[in-house]
């Protein structure tokens, strides 16, 4: 984000650039910049802030929701509207939020953690990236039209999602755009990946990060076509005639369920892989120890990721399958624990008689190994199919996955922002308010959907803007958390800021290991990373892998 | 201002509820999910099952909490033991082999202890055979349909009139002075205790799901397919559902209602019910249209039904007993002879005893065209005898009553077809 | 490795910014908008914009390749860069053949389990007792509404099997004009092409052919039920592929007419051929399970 502002040449640690000119000139100036850029860097503060965008646009969905939902009876909105609420906050927070989140951390610092001098395929990037803001201004504008947005929920069931009115199309096209966007960004970091590392940095070698960002792109690549043709098959039932999901026709509703969730389950473990790779950075650099058990890490994601295409009925207990493919589906769902549970261990044993100080980064490190493994839990509950009759679409599930996807991707996200802004602007964020927004997010996230698990056990069904007395109380507390955690983001927004653009007299006076017990490439330039790094590719000194990466390793 | 304390005071009294609840997770909440109150968990329900289902909850979630407990403890006390302050100088290890081994295998076999008794209950849930009787519920945007299957009785559920005044925008009314707000229906379903009943449940226009607690039952209304559920109900009393898949607009406000009573009670209400059917003052004289998006749908299922005597009718004057007989009189006829001639080997249940005793319920032949149905049962099959020694009338009617039972719905037989089929 | 002997540069080459990328994604959006708003009837000069988001389209894809035959022929990508291409076009048709799965999954999914229930077999007998009674499970079906009346299907080994010949011959036409390249013989390299994009063209044709037929003579159209669906959707994405590789085989004879490509560097031309061999193989399967089982 350095670059907001000011930019500072490659030229600046004096490589001799003869056989290259666009080394040399340095970005176009004003918004063509920002349009034209191939810059990794570049692109990687474009997605992060298109990140921040989304996640504001959907908290402020939520808030709707939430405000609806503070007491009983309508106060504010129809049930239409709450729906495409629901929908869109969704839709929102996925497709626009965590994922361009995690594409920009992998913009800025996957090149930077390998030692190359950008991603692979540099103008396909930039396509990546620009499909997104189009294709969420086409999904928003949906919003305005008569009929208003999609209100069939971001799962998209048929045939209830047919009866969505101009809305549809759009819909549609905006998911296949944003599934191009995904491919193309998959594609680049598995090639950059596989392709650039530095001499030297073997597979065993690499960063935790871009070990889960790897295989993470993997998932991607295999997944997101599947969801583009599920989403062309409701394009063509409902304008075509196909009857893909009418059963009068020989098709199936269910049918799409299970297209749907083939990628649906791969894709909510995309959204959490790289929260691992973080703090499986973040810890070790607050704990002053190496990470633990790094081999068992990326065998232990590996077979998460496996484990993420053999699930998928999970989310179909009541469909009335098969009770041999729901004992299948129970089973495979309740092994995934034992992979997770073992980077839950390996991050405790890596904190384990360390030497810990708890800046921000750490704090929400700790936070995610807490929250996420209570998301993980009642995960577990919800795969136990005799029990999930009773979960499935109450607000059990909607604690679950929030659980996971807010304190969990989320909170490493914001863990990752803090962890790496000060090599991204040479400012260092002021630790103070990242101190009282890490309590104040940590406290008011459980304010906010402990309280769900409640609601859902006792009997509140999910997607509805409107219930029965008896769960007034629950709810009340829930709004409220939900307005205190949205507010407090501001105080988190405002500190990045202000180390971009340097508000507050903050100065650029960052070593280049701004964190003491970081290692790896990119503590090895200077803070802020100049605009283009590692254009000679250099050998990585053992004792920089000494923490990430597992040193003895000579594959 | 005093709105603020109120409010403060609530929260009070409540956070001290939430601590209290956590604690009596354990204390059963038979009564079932009566919305009367906050609640913290699950209800036990009133069926075996249900209670089968709430055990397994509770061992999950105990089984959670003393894995969290360890982990958490771990972990807080590192974060205590190990800060710099305390612990200047970080040990190096990295890996150890044997530990890693023992935190994947121990995971393991606690899974396993999970997923044995998760089994277990999910096999008894989806066996819904030998039931006593049939209902067949249809999901409408967005109200619930009920069909007593072979009674004849049928009428659609929808949300109270007076939760719906309340719940339009800016209604002005107070849920909290609406009784069962939002949980309350016109026609409530109702059962008998003691019995295991069966539900046929599908969806008319989009995906609804069928949930009531208390009967651990939540099963998903598909449009074009039906899904089975059963439940034997223990103790009487008046059990809350709602629909439990987002349906569109009204989703929040198609709630169900089971009231469930003594046998007894039960066959008098569906006197009552047929009565009052018979009198055409009720909803079921409303056409119920047929699952299953399309209107071609329907053709077929009628086509079907008509086709049935079709074939036979052109013979019907060259049998001697030309007079057809009322289903009801065929049902009834049908019964005596099914129990002395049949019911040994395809049981009372209509099951059979596979392999050998193929079920009628539901069985291509008990369901399919009638003259395939009669020549089976005039000139028998493989093991099974020819029954030539009966009269049409008898084989008429047995044929009726194994198209009319266990949920099996494929028209009536007449006494003239079977003559025409006799040769 | 295949290395552009000019370039033995260390540094990896990144091209420098280009607004193509951005304004291919005005043309995209332009193009889905209105095509979206035509599908919902509303009150928009529909087809003017499609027009003008397509031309947009052609005109910045023709810029953006121009770029990097450029780039390509100037010299500027080393040999990892080389190796970037063919990682990235090994995973891009990776990704196709994800999005065909999901096509033949369904497939599978109606043939095997939905159109059996809806017979009462299997799990789902009451499905059938109570909402379509006397519906017999088969395939090819339309399901028990009989969804777009009685239809016939296409014999495998009419038009199908000419379709499968044409296509495995230019599988064989583009190896041998990649032995030639590689050998340096470029006018048999471009006569090997013709006859590949010649095979090409044959296919599309009687794909069109064997459509018209359907709709025509078989009353087999997109209405008929699951199998109308599965069968047109297959076939057709297939086709738009070859139609998408025909162009592109065009493209590399051209290239190579202008003198493009050299022996032991030509990635232009193998990610073609991959292509080609990718569209080839789905067609394989598309013959066995939908054609021919
Ligand atoms: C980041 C996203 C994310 C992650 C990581 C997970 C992780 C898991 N999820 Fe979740 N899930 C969602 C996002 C996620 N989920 C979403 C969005 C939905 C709802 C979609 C919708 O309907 O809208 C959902 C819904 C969902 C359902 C369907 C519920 C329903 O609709 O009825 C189920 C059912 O099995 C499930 C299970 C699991 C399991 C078993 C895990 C496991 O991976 C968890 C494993 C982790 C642990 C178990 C904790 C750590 C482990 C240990 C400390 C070791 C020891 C522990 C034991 C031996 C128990 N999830
Ligand atoms: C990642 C996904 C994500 C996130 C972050 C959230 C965040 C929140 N969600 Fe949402 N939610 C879903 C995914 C998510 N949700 C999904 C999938 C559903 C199901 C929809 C359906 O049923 O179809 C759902 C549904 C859902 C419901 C149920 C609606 C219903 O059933 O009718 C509710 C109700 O309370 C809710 C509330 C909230 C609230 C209050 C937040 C708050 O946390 C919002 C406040 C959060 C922020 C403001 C973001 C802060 C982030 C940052 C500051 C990071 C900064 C980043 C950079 C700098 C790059 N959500
Ligand atoms: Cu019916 Cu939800
Ligand atoms: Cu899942």
């Amino acid at each position: 984000m350095a670059h907001a502002h000011d930019h500072t040449h490659g030229s600046d640690h004096g490589h001799d650039h003869a056989h290259d000119e666009h080394a040399h000139h340095g970005p176009d100036k004003g918004i063509m910049r920002w349009i034209k850029t191939t810059n990794h860097k570049d692109l990687g503060t474009l997605y992060l802030f298109f990140s921040f965008t989304m996640f504001f646009i959907g908290g402020l969905m939520s808030l709707v929701i939430r405000a609806e939902l503070f007491h009983p009876g309508l106060q504010f909105v129809q049930p239409e509207f709450f729906n495409q609420m629901t929908t869109m906050h969704a839709l929102v927070m996925i497709f626009g939020g965590i994922m361009p989140g995690f594409v920009g951390l992998a913009n800025w610092m996957v090149p930077m953690m390998i030692g190359c001098s950008d991603l692979a395929l540099p103008r396909v990037n930039n396509w990546g990236f620009w499909l997104l803001p189009f294709a969420f201004a086409m999904l928003l504008s949906t919003l305005f039209l008569p009929g208003g947005a999609p209100a069939g929920g971001w799962t998209m069931y048929p045939p209830l999602i047919l009866q969505t009115g101009a809305a549809f199309p759009l819909l549609i096209f905006a998911v296949h755009m944003m599934g191009i966007s995904s491919i193309t960004g998959a594609i680049n970091v598995v090639v950059t990946i596989l392709n650039m590392r530095a001499p030297g940095m073997t597979l065993l070698k690499m960063p935790m990060f871009v070990w889960t960002w790897l295989i993470t792109a993997y998932l991607l690549i295999a997944v997101m076509p599947v969801l583009a043709g599920a989403v062309t098959m409701l394009l063509t039932d409902k304008y075509f005639g196909t009857s893909f999901f009418s059963a009068a026709g020989g098709g199936d509703p269910v049918m799409y369920q299970h297209i749907f969730w083939f990628f649906g389950h791969p894709e909510v473990y995309i959204m959490i892989l790289p929260a691992f790779g973080i703090i499986s950075t973040i810890i070790p650099t607050f704990a002053r120890k190496k990470l633990f058990g790094y081999d068992s890490m990326v065998y232990a994601v590996a077979a998460i990721a496996f484990l993420s295409f053999i699930v998928w009925a999970h989310h179909m207990f009541t469909v009335g399958m098969p009770v041999t493919a729901e004992l299948f589906f129970m089973f495979a769902t309740m092994l995934i624990s034992v992979p997770t549970g073992v980077k839950v261990f390996n991050w405790l044993a890596t904190m384990w008689r360390g030497s810990m100080t708890y800046e921000t980064p750490m704090l929400f490190a700790i936070a995610f190994v807490f929250l996420f493994t209570i998301g993980g839990f009642s995960g577990l509950m919800l795969a136990l199919v005799p029990a999930d009759f009773q979960y499935q679409d109450t607000y059990f599930v909607v604690a679950h996955f929030h659980y996971v996807l807010v304190p969990g991707a989320v909170f490493s996200i914001i863990a990752a922002v803090y962890y790496w802004i000060p090599k991204w602007t040479g400012r260092m964020y002021n630790e103070h308010w990242g101190k009282i927004h890490f309590w104040m997010s940590a406290i008011f996230i459980n304010v906010l959907f402990f309280p769900q698990h409640f609601l859902g056990l006792a009997g509140m069904q999910r997607r509805v803007p409107d219930y029965n007395v008896a769960f007034t109380d629950f709810n009340e507390i829930s709004s409220i958390g939900a307005f205190v955690f949205f507010l407090t983001q501001f105080i988190f927004i405002i500190n990045m800021l202000a180390c971009c653009f340097g508000w507050f007299g903050r100065k650029r006076d960052l070593p280049a290991r701004v964190w003491e017990g970081a290692r790896g490439f990119e503590w090895t330039v200077p803070s802020p990373a100049p605009y283009h790094t590692f254009e000679d590719q250099v050998e990585l000194p053992d004792y920089e892998l000494s923490m990430g990466g597992n040193g003895e390793h000579a594959h | 201002m005093s709105k603020m304390s109120g409010l403060l005071r609530g929260w009070l009294t409540r956070c001290t509820a939430l601590l209290g609840g956590l604690a009596t997770m354990t204390a059963a909440h038979a009564e079932g999910l009566s919305y009367d109150g906050a609640k913290w968990n699950m209800p036990q329900g009133v069926s075996v099952i249900s209670h089968e289902v709430y055990d397994m909850h509770m061992l999950a979630f105990y089984v959670c909490c003393a894995i969290g407990v360890l982990v958490f403890g771990v972990m807080f006390y590192s974060i205590f033991a190990h800060r710099r302050s305390k612990h200047p100088k970080p040990a190096d290890f990295h890996e150890s082999t044997t530990i890693e081994i023992i935190w994947t295998i121990i995971p393991f076999i606690i899974l396993i202890g999970l997923a044995v008794p998760a089994a277990g209950t999910l096999i008894k849930m989806e066996d819904s055979s030998h039931s006593a009787m049939t209902v067949k519920v249809t999901g409408f945007q967005w109200k619930w349909h009920y069909e007593y299957a072979g009674q004849g009785v049928s009428f659609y559920s929808t949300l109270a009139a007076d939760s719906n005044k309340a719940r339009q925008l800016g209604s002005g009314i107070d849920p909290n002075t609406v009784p069962n707000y939002l949980v309350d229906v016109d026609h409530p379903l109702v059962l008998p205790i003691g019995e295991k009943i069966r539900f046929l449940i599908t969806g008319n226009d989009v995906i609804h799901a069928w949930w009531v607690p208390d009967f651990a039952i939540k099963k998903d209304a598909i449009p074009g397919y039906v899904n089975e559920a059963w439940v034997n109900i223990q103790v009487p009393g008046t059990y809350r559902g709602v629909c439990a898949e987002l349906c569109g607009r009204d989703h929040g406000f198609m709630p169900i209602v089971v009231k469930a009573v003594p046998k007894a009670e039960y066959e008098a209400w569906l006197t009552q019910e047929k009565a009052a059917e018979a009198a055409g003052n009720s909803q079921a004289d409303v056409p119920v249209p047929v699952a299953g998006a399309a209107t071609a749908t329907t053709a077929t299922a009628t086509a079907a039904t008509e086709a049935a005597p079709a074939p036979a009718t052109p013979a019907a004057p060259a049998a001697a007993a030309g007079k057809d007989m009322s289903k009801a009189d065929l049902i009834a006829a049908g019964a005596k002879v099914y129990a002395a001639n049949c019911q040994a080997c395809h049981q009372a249940s209509g099951e059979g005893m596979p392999p050998n005793f193929p079920a009628l319920k539901g069985s291509k032949i008990a369901t399919g065209p009638v003259a395939g149905h009669i020549e089976q049962i005039l000139n028998g099959k493989k093991i099974m005898p020819p029954f030539r020694q009966l009269s049409d009338t008898d084989i008429a009617a047995v044929a009726t009553y194994e198209r009319n039972s266990w949920g099996n719905d494929a028209g009536i037989v007449q006494p003239s077809q079977v003559a025409a089929l006799r040769k | 490795m295949a290395t552009n002997a000019a370039n033995q540069s260390s540094r990896y080459f990144v091209p420098a910014p280009s607004a193509w990328p951005f304004i291919l994604t005005i043309a995209l959006l332009t193009i889905v908008y209105s095509v979206g708003a035509w599908l919902e009837e509303r009150q928009l000069p529909t087809n003017a914009m499609i027009i003008c988001g397509v031309a947009l389209l052609l005109y910045i894809v023709f810029r953006w390749i121009r770029d990097v035959v450029l780039e390509s022929e100037g010299a500027r990508y080393n040999a990892q860069v080389d190796r970037t291409f063919r990682w990235g076009m090994t995973w891009f048709i990776f990704s196709e053949v994800m999005f065909f799965g999901a096509f033949f999954g369904a497939l599978f999914y109606t043939r095997e389990l939905s159109v059996p229930w809806l017979g009462g077999l299997g799990s789902k007998v009451m499905t059938n007792v109570t909402l379509w009674p006397g519906f017999e499970a088969g395939w090819p079906s339309n399901g028990p509404g009989a969804v777009g009346g009685s239809f016939g299907t296409m014999p495998a080994f009419g038009i199908p099997l000419i379709n499968t010949i044409l296509l495995l011959s230019s599988g064989v036409t583009i190896t041998m004009a990649h032995h030639a390249l590689k050998a340096g013989k470029r006018p048999l390299t471009v006569l090997w092409m013709i006859a590949t994009v010649a095979f090409g063209a044959g296919f599309l044709f009687c794909q069109a052919h064997e459509y018209i037929e359907a709709y025509t003579k078989l009353n087999l159209t997109l209405h008929s039920g699951v199998y109308g669906s599965t069968f047109f959707m297959l076939t057709g994405f297939h086709g738009l592929h070859v139609t998408l590789g025909t162009i592109m085989l065009i493209i590399i004879t051209l290239r190579l007419m202008a003198g493009h490509f050299k022996p032991d560097s030509h990635f232009g031309f193998e990610g073609v051929a991959w292509y080609w061999h990718f569209v080839d193989v789905v067609w394989l399967c598309l013959f066995v399970v939908v054609y021919w089982l």
